[in-house]
């Protein structure tokens, strides 16, 4: 029999009947999803099936462009994003991003990570220097650079940068990580590294991760939502997911059966 | 398989591994076959040509364990996929284990025919059983190359019979031994005779077993025939 978690989750983000628009394209369809804390979520599917769409909600960067539109509820915590007086900034400050590429500033390596934190939080010169060592040291990268913490940021290596993209989105403390294909640019051995570093970062964060390769999904995450054309077609564990889906679809999807 | 993948080089992998396990669950079927044989006609050439095949069977298994090895590798399958292969896996090892008994088949009626009265033995009542557990791993190939799980069901029901043939045999070999304690050499190969046919049934049965695996995704060994039943509803 299917071995399967008896533990309950406590549900970070929910989404109830999400529709999303880019003008008239209907882009997300009636989406109903659950995501748990403190656990990976991967969100799979082919190119335009909604899976970065439904990411970019989570800290409402659709904002930035007038004409899309969300309707329907995503609840952080109880409370609609979607409807919320919060300012944006705050609402980014709890729920971070990390891009399919490395996005470095063009400042130093331990800017690149107090510029956030300035932000939102003043810290003494012995704080911020804390900070940012953690910040390093929890996305892996610190003894790669704790000697050139001076140099620019954009001297690492692509690998390198996008951990530094991490630390940066971490050292700010959010409660969510969205990580939209962030290592889809990236060797083998810094995706290994990164997908090590995703797995470590759940004790602290809920992460959502959009990945178009399922063999990520499958190594680092905890449930799966595979999306098609819009639609949620089958959210469950990732174990469940890769092993026995419920639906068909998804069968085709994973075993490289669609076309 | 009815759904192609994008990639048709991994379906014609799979169709390949397929049939290489299709190829060696019909040589161990002649196996046993020529080693029931050899035991109704006592023949040493027959035995001795079972025992001879049996590196075949090996080199088989070896073989399909390879082209497995590589397609994970290679292709890293989920799902339906990988149930197959870990089925199809499984499955050759039971039809090695299966050429291994037909093996020991033949050893026995070799060693019984050098004790030198094999025709006072009660040999010809183990036709039955022999006939039930071949005739049950044909069905077990048969319905692993359709994926049938109504087949399966029916083939793990079967095996019960078997068992059966197994225990009454026993039975009339202890009575016969207690007859004649000269014959207990002998019986007694015969006794390792009859649980290799019985062996063969068991093999049968988690082949089928390994279908319901594939289609439904459920493992069902070590569970009852009612819980089959409500897994394959």
């Amino acid at each position: 029999m299917l071995h399967t978690s008896t533990t309950p989750v406590k549900t970070k983000i929910a989404v109830k009947d999400l529709n999303f628009y880019y003008g008239k394209f209907h882009a997300l369809k009636g989406i109903n999803l659950e995501i748990p804390e403190n656990k990976v979520t991967a969100f799979i599917g082919p190119s335009g099936c909604g899976k970065s769409t439904l990411l970019r909600i989570f800290n409402r960067m659709f904002e930035l462009y007038p004409e899309q539109r969300a309707e329907g509820e995503i609840l952080l915590d109880g409370e609609n994003l979607l409807t919320s007086k919060e300012d944006v900034a705050l609402l980014r400050a709890k729920v971070g991003m990390v891009f399919q590429k490395p996005t470095p500033f063009p400042m130093s390596i331990f800017d690149n990570i107090a510029f956030g934190v300035k932000l939102f939080e003043s810290l003494n010169a012995t704080d911020m220097e804390e900070r940012v060592e953690w910040a390093l040291r929890k996305s892996a990268l610190w003894t790669e650079v704790k000697d050139k913490l001076h140099q620019s940021g954009s001297s690492l290596s692509g690998g390198q940068q996008q951990r530094l993209c991490i630390a940066r989105g971490i050292a700010i403390k959010p409660e969510v990580l969205l990580l939209d294909e962030p290592c889809s640019a990236l060797d083998p051995i810094s995706t290994a590294k990164v997908e090590e570093l995703i797995v470590e970062l759940k004790s602290d964060y809920t992460v959502v991760i959009v990945t178009h390769n399922m063999q990520q999904a499958a190594r680092c995450s905890d449930f799966t939502a595979y999306m098609y054309l819009g639609d949620l077609v089958e959210f469950g564990a990732t174990e469940q997911m890769f092993f026995k889906p419920t639906r068909k679809e998804t069968e085709d999807y994973i075993t490289g059966r669609f076309g | 398989m009815a759904d192609k993948h994008l990639s048709t080089q991994f379906d014609s992998e799979l169709t390949t591994v397929s049939s290489q396990v299709m190829e060696l669950g019909g040589l161990v079927e002649s196996q046993i076959r020529r080693a029931i044989y050899a035991l109704s006609q006592f023949s040493v050439e027959v035995a001795n040509e079972v025992t001879a095949n049996e590196v075949r069977v090996n080199a088989m298994e070896v073989e399909i364990d390879r082209d497995l090895s590589s397609i994970i590798a290679r292709r890293q399958p989920t799902a339906r996929d990988l149930r197959l292969l870990i089925a199809i896996s499984k499955t050759t090892a039971n039809l090695e284990r299966v050429g291994d008994e037909a093996e020991k088949i033949a050893r026995m009626v070799l060693s019984i025919i050098q004790s030198g009265s094999p025709r006072s033995l009660p040999s010809l009542e183990l036709r039955v059983a022999a006939d039930l557990a071949s005739g049950l791993l044909n069905k077990a190939l048969d319905a692993f190359a359709r994926l049938d799980v109504t087949a399966a069901v029916a083939i793990l029901k079967e095996d019960n019979l078997i068992d059966a043939e197994f225990d009454g045999f026993v039975r009339k070999l202890i009575t016969y031994m207690m007859e004649d304690p000269r014959m207990i050499s002998p019986s007694l190969d015969l006794l390792f005779l009859a649980k290799a046919i019985e062996r063969i049934g068991d093999h049968a049965k988690n082949i089928a077993e390994f279908i319901i695996y594939v289609v439904k995704g459920e493992d069902v060994r070590h569970t009852t025939m009612e819980q089959i039943e409500s897994v394959i509803k």
